[in-house]
């Protein structure tokens, strides 16, 4: 046996999918997270219910990285569809479980190869037979806890968490993987060099998945209403709200202080939305690339009305249906100039899953302060996969409400007032809501031309006057947004501009290029869109501009191209999207590559 | 007494220019403006305060009327075919609001026809009113859903196709209130508004309110004439308010009026005319839609009504203050929750 490899490895699981594997799978991350090892898991599952093929990585990184990796050197395979190519993809000198009722030859001499009485033993299990092929899964946790060395206390306390401390499902689920365990010792011997051993670096960390944070940031942040559609990868955000909303917005007499509405479509999703942010809701949807273009029309309409909502765009990769399954940050061209006609909107760029929960509810702050749409570009990688991070933070600001006139204040001034008026010089103007009851207050929202004081107008000077003050609310909105992270690298002639989920690819790329020699890099990473002056500062003082993104076409290379053509070329892409989350070895590749 | 006689003013202390709109920039004799006109005298004859009611549209020459109607309430001129969902969200904010909404028969019946069948679904409470005249108008003059067979239009050709019935569609997605009308029987537009905006529901009303600029021809069944000749009123419809006292005019025979209480308190009486017709009845309604179609008659009356289901606003079991009077303390979950959610992760 070669040195041992400790907490510094891949780990793939290949399962049938609808099988149950997935609590088996995320039972390994979370043990391995007790455990204090940091971890990331990786699911690539097929767009289909049951039967496809499906994958489930376990990244172990005693340095922290959390990054996806292409190789994995421990491989577990349950599924006869993906043998031969779960085999062919474990490197020299990894360890290869499979089932052992899946018989075809093993004809590698190069690896550990282990099987597993999948079957066997699952028929000892003390449930009833309709749950015997899910729990079938708590044996690759046994035999795999055994052989690598994770503690069965921290499965346990993995289970016990799935389980929500249900006693009769933990205990059956973990007698199995005792007994998978036990059979491993009796079975097995160890001829693999892949360790896994106790470690400090997650003390004080939680685990959760970005829509979860972003569900849980909007209850935060006061939603009162959202109207969604189903669609992979987003249902998870509200279906997490439907969780929280419950428990945290009751009122002691255990009235709802919210409202979330299933709609018929997205047309509809967003025309509720809309509807309730005029109305002075905090309101928000959120949907994936089909639903956001359904959504093109009232986006428009909302960015013309001056209407604050929250739009939640969990990318997946298109065009079309695409594959509904997999991750990319293919709709950021689309999202920014979303809807005919002159307007870009604002997008905030959560990067991770703490971001998700912040953004969550500094989206409402934005929206209602500037009176206008605000999307939240999230992707299937960050929203629906399992990630450490930070515990939420409680929101650091206090509410803000925007400019809202109520009576009192239309009172006070006598009922003067125009909707559209820019009174204050920041573009943004005044509302008023209904149900507010001063006899001054009422106006009628329109997509159509329309004066200061809301009344239709086709009048060029009132059309170009108003587009104008729209435009002079958007370099407000550069002020208000949240700030890019900026590493600087003393002697860095290279920069690199990354955003979302790319963030951790990057962060490791930066280091790997070190490794290798390769060139100093200082690294910002946006937030948010429009550019912020820390933006432009940033790309005027490097030589070189790598723009990192997870899409074909480069597509925030194509926005910051606009924002500053002076610096046009400077900007080189490493963009890339198969569909899968950027590795950090690409990231440095696609760099060095350029670098020669 | 020699004092000057005082405008005349409403329970709400309001006159009738409490209601208007901006003058109407339809064409002179469009049905539109007629029911413009029935709403506003509706909601002054119901007290309404103007504030207390929001107003939406689509878009079309019937979507513009919010515009020429109750100044004094807020309103939305959305999307094409996308009243259905503005309107159901606003409702949310203050559900102390009443909604009308006005509508096309493009708007309502091919792009929004989808919006519309789940809003009807979903009971959200407002008076629907589609402002049906077979043709688009404001795109001028294209065959909208609800054209007949045969119909000629002016560079359109004959349509080919069957023609949508609003009310059959409200029905078969089981709207709560059904009724039809026409603009030229403005008294009955005014009492069919009146129950509208007092069932607390949906309340779709298909009014029948002619194009006089491109489907007014003689034989067109959108047309004034064919209405004036072809119109069979269900019944005499009167609108009584709450605490009101309930007058029959004459010795009507007992049987021959049905009263309908409605949310509110007020009623609906109806007086039978030729037939009996109970409007509580689904079955009964869709077959008399389809006779009136087989008899060529525009029939008009309340086609069907249930005081008895749960709005959408109902299904939620919303605190008492209006949604959007609540402040930061009510919407942001206290500092100490923070903690316990972090230890519900993993
Ligand atoms: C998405 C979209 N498609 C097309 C149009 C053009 N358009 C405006 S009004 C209208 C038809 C209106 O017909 P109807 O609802 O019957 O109203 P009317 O003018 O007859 O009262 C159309 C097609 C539009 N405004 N929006
Ligand atoms: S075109 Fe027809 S529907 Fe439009 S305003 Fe004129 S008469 Fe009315
Ligand atoms: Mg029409």
């Amino acid at each position: 046996m070669t040195e041992k490899i400790v907490n510094n490895f891949s780990l793939t699981i290949a399962t049938v999918n609808g099988s149950g594997s997935q609590t088996a799978n995320v039972t390994l991350l979370r043990a391995l997270f007790k455990m204090g090892i940091p971890v990331s898991g990786k699911n690539l599952f097929p767009s289909n219910i049951q039967g496809l093929p499906t994958w489930y990585t376990i990244r172990l990184s005693r340095d922290g990285f959390t990054a996806r990796r292409d190789e994995a050197e421990v491989v577990v395979t349950l599924n006869p569809a993906s043998f031969a190519r779960d085999l062919a993809s474990v490197p020299p000198g990894g360890a290869f479980f499979y089932a052992d009722d899946i018989k075809p030859p093993i004809d590698r001499k190069d690896i550990a190869a282990y099987p597993m009485p999948v079957k066997a033993l699952a028929r000892t299990a003390d449930v009833s037979p309709s749950l015997r092929e899910y729990i079938a899964n708590m044996v690759y946790v046994g035999v795999v806890a055994h052989v690598l060395g994770i503690e069965m206390e921290a499965v346990k306390q993995a289970l016990s968490f799935h389980f929500k401390g249900k006693e009769s499902p933990v205990n059956s689920n973990f007698g199995v993987v005792q007994a998978a365990a036990d059979w491993a010792k009796q079975n097995l011997t160890k001829s693999d060099p892949y360790f896994v051993e106790p470690m400090d670096k997650t003390s004080g960390l939680i685990m959760a998945d970005g829509n979860t944070a972003a569900a849980i940031g909007s209850v935060y942040g006061g939603v009162q209403f959202a109207a969604w559609y189903p669609i992979t990868p987003a249902s998870s955000l509200v279906e997490t709200l439907n969780v929280y909303l419950p428990q945290l917005r009751k009122t002691k007499d255990g009235k709802a202080t919210y409202a979330v509405l299933q709609a018929e479509d997205e047309l509809a999703a967003i025309g509720m939305t809309v509807g309730a942010g005029w109305g002075g809701l905090r309101a928000m949807t959120s949907t994936s690339g089909p639903g956001l273009s359904l959504m093109a029309e009232y986006a428009g309409l909302a960015y013309y009305s001056e209407t604050p909502i929250v739009v939640w765009d969990v990318q997946r990769i298109g065009p079309s249906t695409g594959l509904p399954t997999r991750t990319a940050q293919g709709d950021l061209t689309e999202t920014y100039f979303l809807s005919h006609g002159d307007k870009q909107h604002v997008l905030l760029l959560p990067g991770s899953v703490q971001e998700c929960f912040e953004f969550g509810w500094k989206a409402f702050d934005l929206a209602e302060r500037l009176q206008t749409p605000i999307f939240v570009l999230s992707d299937l990688d960050l929203g629906m996969n399992q990630w450490m991070t930070q515990p939420f933070e409680y929101p650091d600001t206090d509410m803000d409400r925007g400019k809202i006139l109520w009576e009192a204040d239309l009172e006070k001034s006598n009922g003067v007032w125009a909707r559209y008026k820019d009174v204050d010089g920041d573009g943004i103007p005044w509302r008023t809501v209904p149900g507010n009851a001063h006899p001054a207050s009422a106006w009628l929202g329109r997509g159509t031309g329309h004066d200061e004081n809301a009344r239709y107008s086709e009048d060029s000077k009132t059309w170009e006057a108003n587009m104008a003050r729209l435009k002079k609310k958007y370099e407000t909105a550069r002020t208000l947004i949240p700030a890019p992270v900026i590493e600087t690298a003393r002697g860095a002639k290279i920069g690199i501009i990354a955003y979302g989920s790319t963030a951790p690819a990057v962060d490791e790329a930066r280091v790997l290029l070190e490794q290798a020699n390769g060139p100093k890099t200082a690294y910002l990473r946006m937030r948010a869109l429009p550019c912020t002056k820390d933006v432009h500062e940033f790309v005027k003082k490097y030589e070189r501009i790598y723009i990192v993104e997870a899409n074909r076409d480069g597509q925030m290379k194509q926005i910051l191209s606009m924002a500053m053509p002076d610096q046009a070329p400077k900007f080189r892409s490493a963009c890339h999207s198969d569909g899968l989350p950027l590795t950090a070895a690409w990231v440095r590749d696609a760099i060095l590559e350029q670098e020669k | 007494m020699t004092t000057p006689a005082p405008t005349q003013t409403n329970k709400a202390g309001l006159t009738r220019n409490d209601y208007k709109g901006l003058p109407s920039t339809l064409c002179a004799g469009c049905g539109h403006n007629s029911i413009a006109s029935q709403i506003i005298a509706a909601c002054y004859e119901l007290d309404i305060v103007p504030e207390k009611l929001m107003k939406f549209s689509g878009i079309g020459c019937s979507s513009k009327s919010p515009t020429y109607f109750l100044n004094r309430s807020f309103g939305f001129n959305s999307l094409h075919g996308r009243m259905s969902s503005i309107a159901t969200g606003a409702l949310f904010a203050d559900p102390s609001l009443r909604a009308i909404g006005v509508s096309g028969d493009g708007d309502t019946a091919s792009i929004g026809m989808g919006g519309f069948k789940h809003m009807v679904r979903r009971n959200v409470p407002m008076a629907y009113i589609v402002e049906n005249n077979g043709v688009y108008g404001l795109t001028k003059g294209q065959f909208s859903a609800t054209a007949e067979v045969g119909l000629n239009l002016k560079h359109q050709g004959t349509n080919q196709y069957m023609p949508v019935d609003i009310c059959m569609e409200a029905l078969a997605s089981k709207a709560t209130f059904v009724a039809r009308s026409f603009a030229g029987d403005p008294k009955q537009v005014k009492e069919l508004i009146k129950a509208a905006l007092s069932h607390d529901g949906i309340a779709v009303l298909d009014i029948i309110s002619p194009c006089i600029t491109f489907n007014n021809q003689e034989n067109a069944v959108h047309s004034y004439t064919w209405g004036k000749d072809h119109e069979a009123p269900l019944h005499e419809i009167s609108f009584v308010p709450a605490l009101d006292e309930i007058e029959l005019p004459g010795d009507f025979p007992e049987g021959d009026v049905r009263e309908v209480t409605m949310h509110d308190g007020s009623t609906v009486v109806l007086k039978k005319l030729e037939k009996d017709y109970d409007p509580t009845d689904r079955g009964k309604a869709f077959q008399m839609l389809e006779e009136s179609e087989r008899n060529n008659l525009l029939v008009t009356g309340l086609i069907y009504i249930d005081t008895s289901r749960p709005t959408l606003l109902d299904t939620f079991d919303l605190v008492d203050t209006p949604l959007n009077r609540l402040t930061e303390p009510d919407l942001r979950p206290a500092r100490e929750t923070m903690d316990k959610i972090n230890a519900l992760m993993f």
